[in-house]
């Protein structure tokens, strides 16, 4: 394959892209934002999350995964492309806990905020699942709530790959797959407040807590009560 | 385990198990089913051990040994009895088998009872739907339950017998091949051309020595064969890439992890051809230049074990697999048997390397492909079982033979398991092509109602369908038939295989993991009397979404049996559906609503209890 740059079609716009690029990752050098929950900039692409998903010839992918093509054209931002991702964060929504008004992430939270974005004010036709889960509160430093956990996998690879540490990782199959700790509490594994892992950038909702700091910027004034999610990446743009 | 003496014991035969798999990370399905054999679970310290000896973290041991239905994290009864649940097991009378086993183990499904000796389940299809109600007794299997024999069954392990002899008595003199074919019927009830008719031993592989490899990639591509497990991949081209990635090394796996409900023709063939499929097997590595190979076997098909193990040393012994087959320099292949622990998504063949990795079943992301980057990070080819066999009669009778079979796009014979409300379930190696009304003929099921053709992922058939052909293009099928006659309920059956897509989902991306669920709860509302008309909408609107975002085969499949009812037999549907009364929901159950709410008050409702003050 050529080294040599490549364009491909997102929503009509013509972007430039390089061989082993995904097609998010050309649409982020350009300035168009693709929804995404379970993708963080500097870890590795997972694809589970699915609301990254486009169409790309015609085929559904995900866009953190699906490597850009010569003239590979994508549909992104269409009417059909939005419904799917509401669906699917309307389901990472029933299928957790996730009440806003009491939750300490809300105005950081990016689930809450793709809701937003993608225009879903109120709960839905979906049945809620509410899982009971126990609060492991067992760290100094750092509260877990699982029943707020998109299972997006981020506090994984940011342990395992940046941190070297492995705090976290999957059990379970199926609808019983969720994240856990490295030991039989968060007490009793390596994790520390200084982690990448347990950084607010890193869990995108309201599931890894540090304590003694929430609230201290109140609500209102939060990443996402004064900007759209994805704005950052769209500011790129230079047309 | 409280004493320190035994927690050192066994800390030992954890290192020995670890140590006898290299302390090999990837052999992490060994290690695990090894110790849950010994330990009958996977005890907090065996995790702790394990992880020690294979430089994992115990998270990531867990993982692996949370995942799959066969490894327990709580303490399981020596012998374990899984009955199949399947819908046809059901409809063969499981549960009296079921409430036999209770009564005469004295303890319910799903518990152990307390002096650690058994333990009963359920298990999804285990391949024997031509004999049900069947069930795995620890690894052997026992078929055609009925209440009398699950009773005597338990009597016969509380008096101390060991499952293999209640299972087939005189199993422990027998060699491993009369065992399985006493434990078991194959119930072949059509020999066709190339599969189940007489084969002429090595006959392919001494035809591909006479070729270059790209010969035999040319001969298998030529002859239209493609797979045989569902999803039609053309198997030459397979090859084709495989060979033509730059690699120091690359692979051969078979599937031999058939899990759809239903399908149960891979069992006859590993039981009546093994010899064949290593033989397919030699020939794809000889013409993609792998040197290794793994047999993939479902946790369900560990009857066969001894007996496939016996059939690749007798091949050994015989120069026909290891270093310089049938005397050719140069001509090195040999081949492992690798476990399954119970989890059908082994059957994706990203999933199933995945396994073999010693990793929770879980699809890869693709691109890569396998054939680029699969097992190990190496070209991987994955065949099913009998694409492997159709391979090794291509090269013995030629790509024309195969070709001039079945119809165009859709080439050779097929083997189809029929089971289901039939006069003769069992196997049947057809042309491709065949109308589905001839195929019902000849299983004896001409008054069905409803034909699920390639299993819940396929297509439920109404009569005015049963013309339809059995090829790729148009009932395409990985093998299962299943016939439902008029006595059944078609709701009850889609309610049956949403629950098993809700149990075998690998739960990696979110449509398949939650959206699955939801369907299966809106089927059962629909079940219950209490869906609205437009609960319709909402199963093809959510259906579609689980469809198109979902990041396997498993959950772009898994709305099939919801979609193909209402597609085909609307009436099921709307004959149970209320519209809004009152402008109050039919779904709304106001009195289960305030159930709760009685019971903490103590006290009956002023407006809804009719008695209320009474």
């Amino acid at each position: 394959m050529s080294e040599l740059a490549f364009h491909i079609t997102i929503d009509g716009v013509e972007i430039a892209a390089r061989p082993g690029q995904t097609i998010m990752e050309a649409a982020d050098a350009a300035g168009i934002y693709i929804p995404r929950l379970c993708d963080h900039e500097g870890l590795r692409h997972q694809g589970s999350c699915r609301v990254c998903t486009v169409k790309a010839g015609g085929r559904s992918v995900s866009a953190c995964t699906q490597p850009a093509a010569p003239d590979l054209v994508v549909e992104n931002e269409t009417p059909h492309m939005v419904k799917l991702r509401r669906d699917l964060v309307e389901m990472l929504f029933h299928e957790g806990n996730h009440l806003c008004p009491i939750c300490e992430a809300s105005g950081n939270c990016e689930l809450q905020a793709m809701a937003y974005r993608l225009g879903l004010t109120a709960p839905s036709r979906f049945p809620f699942l509410q899982p009971s889960r126990p609060l492991d509160a067992s760290h100094p430093d750092i509260a877990l709530d699982t029943n707020r956990c998109i299972t997006c996998g981020r506090c994984i690879r940011a342990s395992q790959d940046v941190d070297h540490k492995g705090v976290f990782g999957y059990v379970g199959r199926g609808i019983h797959r969720r994240v856990a700790v490295n030991g039989p509490d968060l007490a009793h594994t390596d994790a520390a407040i200084t982690d990448h892992a347990i950084s607010a950038e890193v869990c995108p909702v309201g599931c890894i807590i540090r304590k003694r700091v929430g609230f201290r910027i109140p609500i209102g004034e939060r990443e996402f009560d004064t900007a759209l999610i994805g704005e950052e990446i769209e500011e790129r743009r230079d047309d | 385990m409280t004493e320190p003496g035994a927690s050192d014991r066994e800390d030992r035969d954890v290192a020995q198990i670890c140590a006898a798999f290299g302390n090999d990370p990837h052999r992490m399905i060994d290690i695990l089913r090894a110790v849950q054999d010994r330990d009958r679970w996977i005890s907090p310290g065996s995790l702790e051990q394990i992880a020690e000896r294979t430089g994992l973290t115990r998270i990531q041991v867990e993982g692996v040994a949370s995942f799959y239905s066969f490894f327990s994290l709580t303490p399981k009864g020596r012998v374990t009895i899984r009955l199949c649940d399947d819908i046809i097991d059901r409809f063969a009378g499981m549960e009296a088998v079921a409430a036999a086993f209770e009564e005469g183990l004295a303890i319910r499904m799903g518990e152990t009872s307390r002096d650690g000796a058994f333990s009963l389940d359920y298990t999804p299809c285990i391949g024997l739907c031509d004999q049900a109600p069947a069930a795995m007794i620890n690894d052997v299997v026992v078929t055609n339950l009925t209440p009398a024999r699950a009773r005597a069954i338990a009597a016969a392990l509380r008096g101390g017998a060991a499952p293999d002899e209640v299972a087939l008595p005189g199993f422990a003199a027998m060699p491993p091949q009369e065992r399985v074919r006493r434990m078991v019927a194959n119930n072949v009830r059509h020999a066709g051309a190339s599969l189940l008719g007489p084969v002429p031993a090595e006959a392919g592989l001494q035809k591909a020595l006479e070729m270059t490899p790209a010969q035999i990639i040319d001969t298998v591509e030529a002859s239209g064969l493609r797979g045989c497990g569902g999803a039609g991949f053309v198997t030459g081209r397979k090859w084709r890439f495989a060979a033509a990635e730059p690699a120091e090394r690359r692979y051969i796996i078979c599937n031999a992890d058939e899990g759809e409900p239903g399908t149960f023709k891979d069992r006859v063939l590993l039981m009546e051809r093994p010899h064949l499929l290593v033989e397919g097997m030699t020939i794809a590595a000889r013409a993609v230049g792998a040197v290794e190979g793994i047999l993939y076997l479902r946790g369900e098909y560990a009857f066969l074990r001894d007996h496939l193990q016996a059939v690749i040393d007798d091949r050994r012994a015989k120069g026909l697999l290891g270093q310089g087959i049938v005397g050719v320099p140069g001509f090195d292949f040999d081949l492992r048997i690798q476990m399954g622990a119970g989890a059908y998504i082994c059957g994706e063949e990203g999933a199933l390397i995945s396994s073999c990795e010693g990793l929770p079943g879980e699809p890869k992301t693709r691109p890569p492909f396998p054939v680029n980057r699969g097992y190990l990070g190496f070209p991987t080819v994955v065949n099913n079982v009998e694409t492997f066999c159709h391979a090794a009669r291509i090269l013995d009778r030629g790509a024309a033979w195969f070709h001039d079979m079945g119809t165009e796009g859709s080439h050779g014979t097929k083997l189809f398991s029929v089971s289901g409300d039939c006069l003769n379930p069992g196997v049947y190696e057809l042309p491709y092509g065949l109308e589905l009304a001839e195929l019902l003929r000849l299983v004896g099921g001409e008054d069905a109602a409803a034909v699920l053709v390639g299993g819940p992922s396929g297509t439920m058939v109404d009569r005015a369908n049963f013309h339809r052909r059995l090829t790729f293009d148009d009932l395409a099928t990985g093998g299962a038939v299943i016939v439902f006659s008029p006595r059944r309920n078609l709701l009850e059956i889609v309610e049956y295989y949403l629950s098993f897509f809700v149990h075998e989902s690998c739960g990696y991306c979110t449509p398949c993991r939650v959206g699955n669920v939801f369907l299966q709860q809106a089927i059962g509302k629909f079940r219950r009397g209490l869906a609205n008309p437009e609960d319709v909408d909402y199963l093809r609107d959510l259906s579609q979404t689980i469809i198109e975002t979902s990041r396997c085969g498993l959950g772009q499949t898994s709305p099939r049996p919801v979609l193909t009812t209402l597609e085909n037999f609307p009436l099921i549907y709307s004959a149970v559906i209320k519209p809004s009364s009152d402008r109050i929901r039919a779904s709304f159950d106001v009195q289960s609503a305030i159930e709760t709410a009685r019971k903490l008050a103590k006290r009956r409702s002023y407006i809804f209890d009719r008695d209320f003050g009474e």
